[in-house]
């Protein structure tokens, strides 16, 4: 009961009231750089929701089992770098040998996710809280999700603000940012 | 400006914070830059990625040690973000498009050019945050100040993530007005990671 009522709390915080792009200000670069398009918006948060998971997965047990033990904690940000890069590129050698499908459609986002500081973020968020294992892994599943709402949502956005007529300064990035700032802002009312 | 983007916004909440991020960023590039350099001839072309996050990686948590060991109240309001320092795409660009093409010395030059445009970026950033949303100038140093005027009413919205995008967007307006610049786009053309890209170069193939 107490498992489930934690699950809850992360699912909300995750999804919601600390999302990662909105209020924790991580991935900011995939978010404005590859949500142009509904679809390719769609592929790359399943492509870090998933990195988000498995991440965490490799480097909860070898921080908590490795590191520890040996008192060298601080080496955790070289850890988790190298940890993330080889599982990426794993990730893609399997997905290319074995989905082919699923590869043609997530597979061009994997490069970039290796220097993603959301995936990196989480791995280093779920060993600074209280969690178990299973709450670590259920909590990148959330912060993924929240990361994969919010890339759908802005990209709908986006792809009415492309169409209408704005002031030649504010074209590009500045209308963008403007755009993130107004939708950072009604997730703000979520805290409050 | 474009890169980089993530703790420009999240940490600049303040002038100090965003000077302090800068001064960290920039150690770290010049340091990896001359690394990089230096060892460009030894490191296989194959793997040259993972030994640049290797090199940039060690060089953070040498940062993030001396700060936690020296300045702590700058690691403590940094936080999360310094340890991502390693994954900051600026840095990762520079090795990829300089530091490995260039000598020691010419690589140390570009890294410190860079960095103190990163900073300078960060600082007027975290200025006018502060100012809006606090009231305050460099509050925590020796040259704190209060602006009077905001120091009553501050406008909450500019130090939530929020005014972060707004604060941004409409600097990066204001310099395209000032420039007269056509606005740039972000896409793949103008990315500068597109020389490591596959997403890039199998586009570029299929045309």
């Amino acid at each position: 009961m107490e498992i489930a009522q934690k699950m809850i709390v992360i699912l909300i915080a995750g999804v919601l009231t600390e999302n990662f792009i909105l209020s924790k200000f991580l991935g900011i670069c995939p978010f404005l750089g590859v949500s142009k398009k509904i679809s390719s918006s769609l592929g790359m948060g399943l492509a870090v929701m998933l990195t988000m998971v498995f991440a965490t997965i490799f480097t909860f047990p070898i921080y908590t089992l490795v590191l520890v033990p040996l008192k060298i904690e601080y080496m955790s940000t070289i850890t988790f770098v190298l940890i993330i890069a080889l599982f990426v590129q794993i990730m893609e050698m399997v997905m290319r040998k074995y989905i082919p499908p699923l590869y043609e459609s997530l597979g061009i986002f994997l490069p970039l996710i290796t220097t993603n500081c959301a995936v990196l973020g989480v791995a280093i968020l779920n060993i600074g809280g209280d969690f178990g294992f299973g709450l670590a892994i259920f909590n990148a599943f959330c912060a993924g999700l929240g990361f994969l709402i919010v890339m759908l949502l802005f990209s709908s956005i986006r792809e009415r603000v492309e169409q209408s007529d704005i002031p030649h300064a504010l074209k590009g990035t500045p209308i963008t940012l403007i755009a993130a700032a107004i939708m950072s802002l009604s997730f703000v009312g979520f805290t409050f | 400006m474009l890169l980089g983007m993530c703790p420009a916004l999240a940490v600049t909440t303040t002038a100090a914070n965003g000077l302090g991020m800068g001064l960290a960023t920039m150690f770290v590039l010049i340091c990896s830059n001359v690394a990089i350099s230096l060892l460009k001839n030894i490191i296989p072309n194959q793997v040259r990625l993972p030994c640049y996050i290797i090199i940039i990686a060690g060089f953070v948590t040498f940062v993030k040690q001396m700060l936690e060991a020296f300045i702590p109240w700058l690691y403590d309001s940094l936080g999360l973000f310094l340890p991502l320092i390693a994954v900051n795409c600026i840095i990762f660009g520079r090795a990829e498009a300089f530091a490995s093409r260039n000598n020691p010395l010419k690589s140390a030059v570009d890294g410190a050019g860079m960095g103190i445009g990163f900073t300078l970026a960060l600082l007027i950033m975290g200025s006018v945050r502060e100012i809006l949303g606090s009231g305050t100038l460099m509050a925590g140093t020796a040259l704190a100040m209060d602006i009077p005027g905001f120091k009553d009413e501050p406008i909450i919205l500019f130090v939530l993530p929020a005014g972060g995008f707004l604060t941004y967007g409409l600097i990066i307006a204001v310099m395209n007005k000032i420039m007269k610049k056509p606005a740039r786009d972000i896409s793949c053309e103008t990315c500068p990671s597109k020389s490591v890209c596959k997403k890039y170069s199998d586009k570029q193939e299929s045309k």
